[in-house]
Formats: structure tokens, C-alpha cells, sequence
């Protein structure tokens, strides 16, 4: 598991832009069974539109790198966690059917914003 | 600051419905408003403790402390609650009866008593210890004035109150012969719905990965994440998807305090609850 996050840094450890590293994400569709790694920085998820494969439980590693806490929320998600600055979370995904999940930092919802699209 | 207002009143009106209740369905017993009080005050303490060993706490059990955390305490909160209630189901008359009678009855007043306290002790502790996580943290990035954030939370606190009061004088109007059995209603719901959120905490930690699909989905309805949907959620359970196992939790809950309220009740005569 650890390797395989390893690799995934490093593949995407040349896309300098962040929305780089979204599309790559995208098209990795292999690592939906991995844990799959969202930052919180600046009230702002990164990547903010996350993959996972419809009818298998998933995790997401949230590394909040904020000073502040927030809570990851999404009532479709049936998910409230909150995170600490400067800790991370395992959240766990439930096996979903087809269909996207909206969450949020409920803590600045105004600009904390993303998506689970399973498919 | 209008964020801190919205955060803080949405965080306390939960807590604050389940004070109303509590005080309502502990109309004419003395020393209620000490247990209540001492209910907010350990709430807070613990919400501060649990604030601040936030990061220690999510972090055992492999990373599912929290939802641990959330799931024993509620579970804690259901067992208090339906301890209440087949408690008022074999008191209830005769308590009445008694205070009548000035103060005989406080000593058993008191073992319920203890029972509230650690429910509103429990939904102080899990709304408060958000609030002070959020207020904290605005605090630390010093982007709002300290005068905006003492201002917001403190507006939000008194919405949540006046929810609490608005739950408690509406209650109030309930005729007394009737307000015990009302209560004893919003107390089953309030468990089964909190038991049902228990499960799901379970879940996302891990636990009992069955009948999780859902079961049916009202979102279209009302949101989960709308005002109504979270009071509704606090005082009936509402999910706006339920999943088999929160069905089951929410039905064997309703269930199990239903008999049991039926079992120390049978002796006396006609005994029937909705």
C-alpha cells in the first residue's frame, strides 16, 4: 500500500499545477482501489472531483494542511469527520451505486467544496 | 462574523432541542435545573478535552477513534434514555402523586435525573466540541476580529437557546395529564434516532459493514443538510437515505423500549403508547 502511494507521489510529483494532477488522477482509474489522497489547503480540496469505482468501499486519506480544523461533510456520504490542522484523516467510503456525492469542509463551506463520482 | 453565527447555531440547536426535551419531561421534579446545568457545564468541559486531543483521539483504532468515540457516547446517550423512560413508565404516576407531597420523591427523582444529565451532558459534548474546533480555528487565522467571532458565537448560542425554549414552552402546552406520555414519545424517537446514527458511525469506522445499501431516498423531499432535515434528524432520526442496518438500529431501538416500558408497566392497568 505504501509503495503504491509512493509511486503515485511520484508519478504525479512532476505535474507542477494542481490541475494537472487532477487530470491525472483521472485518468488513473487504477488506483481507485488504493487509498486515494485529498489535501485541504486554503479552505480548497485538492483534488476536489475524486473518482472512486461504483459498489466498492473506498478510503480517502484527507490531509488537512490548514491551520485551522474542518470537518469533512457530506450527507449523501452519510460522512462527518473532523480533521484537525496540520492532521490527517482515513475516511472511510462506503460501497456506492453510480452517481456523484457532493462533500464539503463544512467549516468554510464557501470555497471547501468537492465531489465523489463513483462509476 | 455571520459564519460563526450560522456554524454555532447550527451545531446548538441539536443540543439545544434535546435540552427542551429533557426539561419538559422533567416537569415538577426538583433539582432538574441543577442536573441540566451540570449536564452544559460537563459538556462544554469535555468538548474543550475533546477538541483539544482532536488529533490523538482520531487516530486510535486505526484511524477510526472518532467515529468510536461518536458512536459509544451516543450509544451511552440511547441507554440513558430509554433507562428514563421505562423509569417513568413504572414512576411516572406514583412521582406524581408523591411531589405533591413536597419532595418525598427526590431521591428517586434523582436516579433519572442523573440519566438526563448524561444525555444533555453527551449532545453538549458532540455539537460543542465542533464549535470550539471552528472557533478555535478562526481564532488562529486571525482573519476575523476576536469582537466578530465573541459576537457571532454568542448570537449563535442564543438562537440555540431560544430553540431550547421554544421546544420547552411548546411542550408545556401539552395538557399535564398527557405531557409525560408526549415526552416519553420524543424520548423513543430521539433514542432510536440516535441509535440509527450510532450505527452509522460504526460503519465509517469499519464495524458492521452489512445491509448498507439504501433503502430509500427522500432527498428530493427534504435534505438532510437543510434546517429542517437536521432538526428533524435530531428529534425523529430523519436520514434522507436510510440504509438497511440504520432502519434495523432505528426499529429494534423503538421496539426494545417500547416493551420494556410495557414489562414494568404491566401490573398497572391499560397501559398504551403510540
Amino acid at each position: 500500500m505504501k509503495r503504491l502511494v509512493l509511486a503515485f507521489t511520484l508519478i504525479i510529483a512532476p505535474a507542477i499545477t494542481p490541475a494537472l494532477a487532477d487530470a491525472l488522477l483521472f485518468v488513473a482509474p487504477a488506483f481507485a482501489d488504493a487509498p486515494i489522497e485529498v489535501h485541504l489547503k486554503n479552505h480548497k480540496f485538492s483534488p476536489s472531483v475524486i473518482k472512486v469505482k461504483a459498489n466498492k468501499p473506498s478510503m480517502i486519506i484527507l490531509y488537512n494542511d490548514d491551520d485551522g480544523a474542518d470537518e469533512f461533510d457530506s450527507s449523501s456520504l452519510k460522512i462527518e469527520r473532523v480533521v484537525p490542522g496540520h492532521a490527517k484523516a482515513n475516511i472511510r467510503v462506503r460501497a456506492l451505486a453510480p452517481g456523484k456525492y457532493p462533500f464539503m469542509g463544512e467549516f468554510h463551506a464557501a470555497t471547501a467544496q468537492g465531489v465523489v463520482i463513483a462509476e | 462574523m455571520i459564519s460563526a453565527l450560522i456554524i454555532v447555531f447550527r451545531e446548538v440547536i441539536e443540543a439545544g432541542l434535546i435540552v427542551g426535551i429533557v426539561l419538559a419531561a422533567t416537569t415538577g421534579v426538583p433539582g432538574r435545573e441543577r442536573a441540566v446545568a451540570s449536564g452544559v457545564v460537563a459538556g462544554i468541559l469535555g468538548a474543550c478535552l475533546v477538541a483539544g486531543f482532536a488529533g490523538e483521539l482520531a487516530n486510535l483504532f486505526q484511524g477510526s477513534g472518532q467515529e468510536f468515540f461518536n458512536a459509544t457516547i451516543l450509544l451511552l446517550a440511547v441507554a440513558m434514555l430509554t433507562w428514563h423512560n421505562v423509569w417513568m413508565a413504572s414512576h411516572g404516576r406514583e412521582m406524581a402523586r408523591e411531589l405533591k407531597a413536597a419532595g418525598h420523591q427526590v431521591r428517586t427523582g434523582e436516579r433519572t435525573l442523573t440519566a438526563l444529565s448524561i444525555v444533555v451532558g453527551v449532545a453538549v459534548l458532540r455539537e460543542g466540541s465542533e464549535v470550539v474546533l471552528f472557533l478555535y480555528g478562526i481564532a488562529a487565522q486571525g482573519g476575523t476580529s476576536a469582537t466578530g467571532m465573541v459576537a457571532g458565537g454568542g448570537l449563535g448560542l442564543l438562537g440555540g437557546a431560544a430553540v431550547s425554549a421554544l421546544m420547552y414552552f411548546g411542550l408545556l402546552k401539552v395538557p399535564a395529564g398527557k405531557l409525560f406520555q408526549v415526552t416519553s414519545g420524543l424520548i423513543t424517537l430521539l433514542a432510536a434516532g440516535m441509535a440509527a446514527q450510532a450505527v452509522i458511525f460504526l460503519q465509517n469506522g469499519g464495524l458492521l459493514e452489512f445491509f448498507t445499501d439504501t433503502v430509500w431516498d427522500t432527498s428530493w423531499l427534504i435534505r438532510d443538510d437543510s434546517i429542517t432535515g437536521k432538526l428533524l434528524h435530531t428529534l425523529i432520526g430523519y436520514s434522507q437515505a436510510p440504509n438497511g442496518a440504520q432502519l434495523l438500529a432505528y426499529g429494534a431501538t423503538v421496539l426494545l423500549i417500547l416493551v420494556l416500558m410495557r414489562l414494568v408497566n404491566a401490573p398497572a392497568a391499560g397501559a398504551k403508547h403510540a
